[in-house]
């Protein structure tokens, strides 16, 4: 008992609220089941020393990892709304308030200006914790704004994408921010300011098929869940199982719709070679 | 004739016109007094009926197996209609057609999912579920379009693109992304019209455009009523609520300025006249094309983009 959860509850630290890395003394792979301690795996860039294993993480976690120390949030005044008063088993509003509780976030996607060694960087980065990733108006502005941001700064953009799709008590609303940041997105091309989009697991629906899929550049983390349709849809669907490694970022580099797979200690570095190659 | 759930009312008036026609054919009598009341009754139910449709009972009509598709409508609308088949890259899908038509002497490229009419078709047609290569066919009709002059026409009608294991190689979601992002910056105009359903990304991947209107009985969601009841409710029983949870109907899109304008359907929905429901049609979109046919290219480009870049509903704190 206690071993691996974490035995001091509220530890009123903002940024750490905001952080979905694992906490405590140790930690237990979900897929090697093998034990670490919570230093060796945040020296790991929070991946599994013994295999590799990407843990998720969130979006403050990737700030750090990305941004040389400092970076400036963006865009935080937005907060989702009920405008359909949509109620399922749960009120959204109800919804909301658990979310912004469990992670201390404003919402399910976060906007940081930042440098990565040196050079300039917008980076908008998903939370899967916060109502599943789920795109909403408010994830759409915000990303809406950055683009504006950084097509009038000619500041380079990349989305991390960590999602599972539309946020259904939205309805049209979250469905309508498809075509809003894809039209976007088409400013930022025409400007010729350079789009990264950086698929973390797991990355389906809507916003797949949307700006994650509308990289100048896509790449992903190893082993990633990225689709349009969820594996459980599919899987109804066709009433068939599934072939292993379907819908993995190999999967994915293999079908030509994703340029390289990075690790994520390298990632930093892949990210600082982009920028300085697409400088000039 | 099908009668759904709730036309139940009508089938009743139905089969007693059907008994009173046949006493009067076989007796050889005058019984057109009786005829004629019941007729005026059909039409007063008929009408009440309608003026009262829940988000479920329109999701039921924009699926009624007797409602136009698009070719259909294509066929209706323009004397001249030649398809075109084929992403020039894969295959030809069969669930979105297209082709260059003529509407009234303007030439125009339509575009549209396509359902079945029989059991064989609907298979054919894969129900209007759209495979990645139906979308890239669509994406390249309009740059044959965009590279002649002629305005588009998209045709909604689909349950959602097809959850297979081959779309997902086929990069499913890159093909809809792809159409969202070239559909912003097309130089012609493009009119989009929800005709039946308009489920979540399969839709919006031909439905980005400068007008997008929906016919009465149609809706319009980011989730089937029958998977988001699934997902939110653990359960397919919660449909009825689900459909007005999600606010779908044509008029909840028109109150939130998603959708331009609302097509107004024949009393019994489309598919009770479907030649008028046409010819209404065609009005709509012929008045679209011609006023976006007036707007400077680079002008309708931008307005489209910041149409779009201003929906959203959210609070701004300040702190």
């Amino acid at each position: 008992m206690g071993w691996f959860k974490r035995l001091k509850d509220g530890i009123q630290t903002a940024t750490r609220n905001k952080k979905e890395a694992p906490e405590g003394l140790w930690y237990k792979c979900k897929r090697c089941k093998e034990t670490s301690t919570m230093k060796e795996l945040r020296e790991n860039s929070y991946k599994c020393p013994h295999c590799n294993y990407h843990v998720r993480i969130g979006s403050y976690d990737y700030f750090d990892l990305i941004f040389d120390g400092n970076f400036d949030l963006m865009f935080e005044e937005f907060r989702s709304k009920d405008h359909l008063n949509f109620v399922d088993l749960k009120s959204y509003p109800e919804r909301l308030a658990s979310a912004y509780k469990k992670t201390g976030l404003t919402d399910a996607i976060t906007v940081a200006q930042g440098k990565v060694n040196r050079r300039p960087l917008v980076i908008a980065a998903m939370d899967f914790q916060f109502i599943g990733g789920s795109m909403g108006s408010v994830v759409g502005e915000r990303i809406a704004r950055a683009i504006d941001h950084c097509r009038e700064t000619r500041t380079p953009f990349m989305i991390i994408s960590k999602t599972g799709g539309a946020r259904m008590m939205e309805s049209a609303f979250s469905l309508m921010q498809m075509a809003k940041t894809s039209a976007k997105l088409s400013t930022l091309a025409k400007a010729g300011v350079p789009y990264f989009s950086f698929m973390t697991d797991p990355t389906t629906g809507g916003v797949t098929a949307s700006f994650a899929m509308l990289g100048d550049i896509n790449f992903a983390e190893p082993e990633a869940l990225i689709g349009f349709a969820g594996p459980r849809v599919i899987k109804e669907t066709i009433k068939k199982d599934l072939p292993e490694g379907f819908q993995t970022s190999e999967f994915v580099l293999e079908n030509g719709f994703l340029d390289f797979i990075v690790d994520r200690k390298d990632l930093k570095d892949r990210i600082s070679d982009l920028l300085q190659l697409f400088e000039k | 004739m099908v009668f759904l759930e709730f036309e139940k009312p009508l089938e009743k008036l139905y089969e007693q016109l059907e008994k009173i026609q046949q006493v009067a054919e076989e007796g050889d009598l005058d019984m057109s007094d009786s005829i004629k009341e019941l007729e005026n009754k059909i039409r007063a139910t008929r009408k009440e009926i309608y003026s009262n449709l829940t988000g479920w009972e329109r999701v039921q009509l924009s699926r009624h197996p007797e409602r136009p598709y698009t070719l259909y409508y294509i066929r209706e609308m323009s004397r001249k209609f030649v398809e075109l088949h084929g992403d020039r890259n894969f295959k030809d899908d069969k669930a979105i057609v297209g082709g260059i038509a003529n509407l009234d002497g303007q030439t125009v490229v339509i575009i549209g999912h396509q359902k079945g009419v029989n059991t064989k078709m609907r298979q054919y047609r894969n129900f209007g579920m759209a495979n990645p290569e139906g979308y890239r066919k669509a994406l390249r009709l309009m740059k044959l379009a965009e590279r002649f002059n002629y305005p588009v026409v998209c045709l909604i009608d689909t349950p959602g693109a097809y959850p297979g294991i081959e779309a997902e190689e086929r990069g499913q979601s890159e093909a809809i992304a792809r159409n969202l992002i070239e559909m912003a910056q097309l130089k012609v105009p493009i009119v989009c019209a929800v005709i039946g359903e308009g489920a979540s990304g399969g839709a919006i991947g031909i439905g980005l455009g400068d007008r997008v209107f929906m016919l009465e009985n149609t809706w319009y969601s980011v989730i089937s009523p029958e998977s988001c009841s699934s997902i939110l409710w653990r359960s397919w029983d919660y449909k009825e609520q689900a459909a007005e949870a999600l606010k779908l109907t044509a008029e909840d899109m028109l109150s939130f300025g998603i959708i331009d304008d609302i097509i107004k359907e024949p009393t019994g929905g489309a598919h009770a006249n479907p030649e008028e429901m046409s010819k209404i049609l065609k009005r709509q979109l012929k008045k679209a094309i011609a006023e976006l046919q007036e707007m400077d290219t680079e002008e309708r480009i931008e307005a489209r983009i910041n149409k779009y870049a201003n929906i959203g509903v959210y609070d701004v704190v300040t702190e």
